[in-house]
């Protein structure tokens, strides 16, 4: 057994992220989840945040929207609709899209509108986290 | 008897029609490119998301979603997914061709794309819900489609769902399938929309944790896995309508060009054969006069 992970995160549109790596922690609905090696199988379901991966000893942080996580052996496999590295961010277009997202809050929406207005804000929340650590 | 000046309009309307032709191969062309990059791309997508589906409901143990129900089929609905306009050569008659197999006594449809109401509507099938999808297919389409059809299996009035629509595999070849949507379960008949067969779950690993707990997470994975689904054949049939649409216009293109070279040939023989005419009937009268 190797002492890495194979991490591999995709996306509707792409496979955002492909590599071995030492350590992923990633926002489980029940907290943060650090993996290591040899983790015992899991599947998890996963929350707007943020992802930590500790590659050849530095860590690098994706913005993530919700999703489902799979672990097997050395594999750990995220499945979500968004997955950003953190300098791929636009910080100002992030914002914006985080007031919209709050100003269409205040109005009168129907409960699935709603759903989709907070996953909205959960994404651009978790993409601004993201940034602005880097960015400290 | 074509005189050239018959040829010479027909000729002239030839080339207008290639014209259109062309400019509408053009516009699939283009549409085409990003229609098809959207469908592989979703490939990886769509097979881990179906990998997932079958770990989680072969492993979760003794927690059974009504979605899984099996039940014994005396009424199933079927998702129909076309495309909105026509001349896109074959797309449509292959696809209604499997959706004439199934019985329209016992067979509600659902479609997306105004062909495909029009043809369950004209066949005088059971069309019990229209919907529309854009170019490019939007999230919120696929998941009000999915949620149609969730209904419908939830509340007994069919007892099994099924998807036709047509599979991109590329851009000379399409292809009309039919596939199992509910209930949810291994995909039988034939691959999901760019998953290998092949790639069942892996039986090999024997415990698997489910956090926070079994149900939960199957509940969510079985509502997002339906929208998700819905959502990738949707891209597939805009990349198989696009693609479609831009060879049978380069095909038609071709035809017409053909035949304005054939029409060529032969107006250039009738004139040749006018002037010859003309000549010998001017050397005749001289001949006759001197």
């Amino acid at each position: 057994m190797s002492n890495t992970l194979r991490l591999e995160i995709v996306t509707p549109d792409a496979v955002a992220y492909s590599a071995d790596v030492e350590m992923v922690t990633l926002p489980g609905v029940a907290g943060q989840l650090g993996i290591l090696p040899r983790h015992v199988p899991m599947m998890t379901q996963m929350v707007p945040g943020e992802v930590i991966v500790r590659k050849d000893g530095q860590d690098q942080f994706l913005a993530v929207g919700e999703g489902l996580v799979e672990i097997r052996g050395d594999r750990v496999e995220i499945l979500t609709d968004m997955a950003l590295e953190a300098d791929k961010i636009d910080e100002a277009q992030v914002e914006e899209a985080r007031q919209r997202a709050a100003a269409r809050l205040q109005e009168k929406l129907s409960s699935e509108e709603v759903a989709s207005v907070n996953a909205a804000l959960a994404r651009s929340l978790a993409q601004l986290r993201v940034r602005r650590r880097r960015s400290k | 008897m074509l005189t050239t000046h018959d040829i010479r309009r027909r000729i002239r309307s030839i080339s207008g029609t290639a014209q259109i032709t062309r400019a509408m191969q053009m516009v699939a062309a283009s549409k085409m490119r990003k229609a098809q990059q959207a469908a592989i791309e979703s490939r990886p997508f769509a097979h881990l998301l179906y990998r997932m589906q079958r770990l989680a409901t072969t492993r979760a143990g003794s927690y059974h979603d009504p979605l899984l129900e099996v039940r014994e089929v005396r009424r199933r609905a079927v998702i129909v997914i076309g495309a909105d306009k026509g001349l896109c050569g074959a797309l449509h008659s292959n696809l209604f061709r499997v959706v004439a197999q199934y019985d329209p006594q016992s067979t509600l449809f659902l479609t997306a794309g105004r062909r495909a109401a029009q043809f369950v509507a004209r066949s005088g099938r059971q069309l019990a819900a229209e919907f529309s999808y854009g170019d490019p297919p939007r999230f919120p389409e696929a998941r009000a489609m999915a949620a149609g059809a969730r209904e419908l299996f939830l509340n007994g009035e069919v007892d099994q769902v099924q998807v036709v629509a047509t599979r991109f595999v590329n851009t000379l070849t399409q292809q009309a399938v039919a596939l199992e949507f509910l209930p949810i379960g291994e995909i039988t008949g034939l691959p999901t929309v760019g998953v290998p067969a092949e790639e069942a779950a892996g039986g090999e690993h024997a415990e698997m944790l489910f956090e926070p707990n079994a149900a939960g997470l199957l509940g969510y994975l079985l509502s997002r896995y339906l929208n998700i689904f819905v959502y990738l054949v949707m891209l597939n049939a805009r990349a198989s309508e696009h693609s479609a649409r831009m060879v049978s216009m380069k095909n038609a293109t071709d035809n017409a060009e053909d035949l304005i070279k054939e029409l060529t040939l032969e107006y250039n023989k009738l004139r040749q054969g006018n002037i010859t005419k003309e000549l010998l009937d001017i050397a005749g009268g001289q001949a006759e006069s001197t």
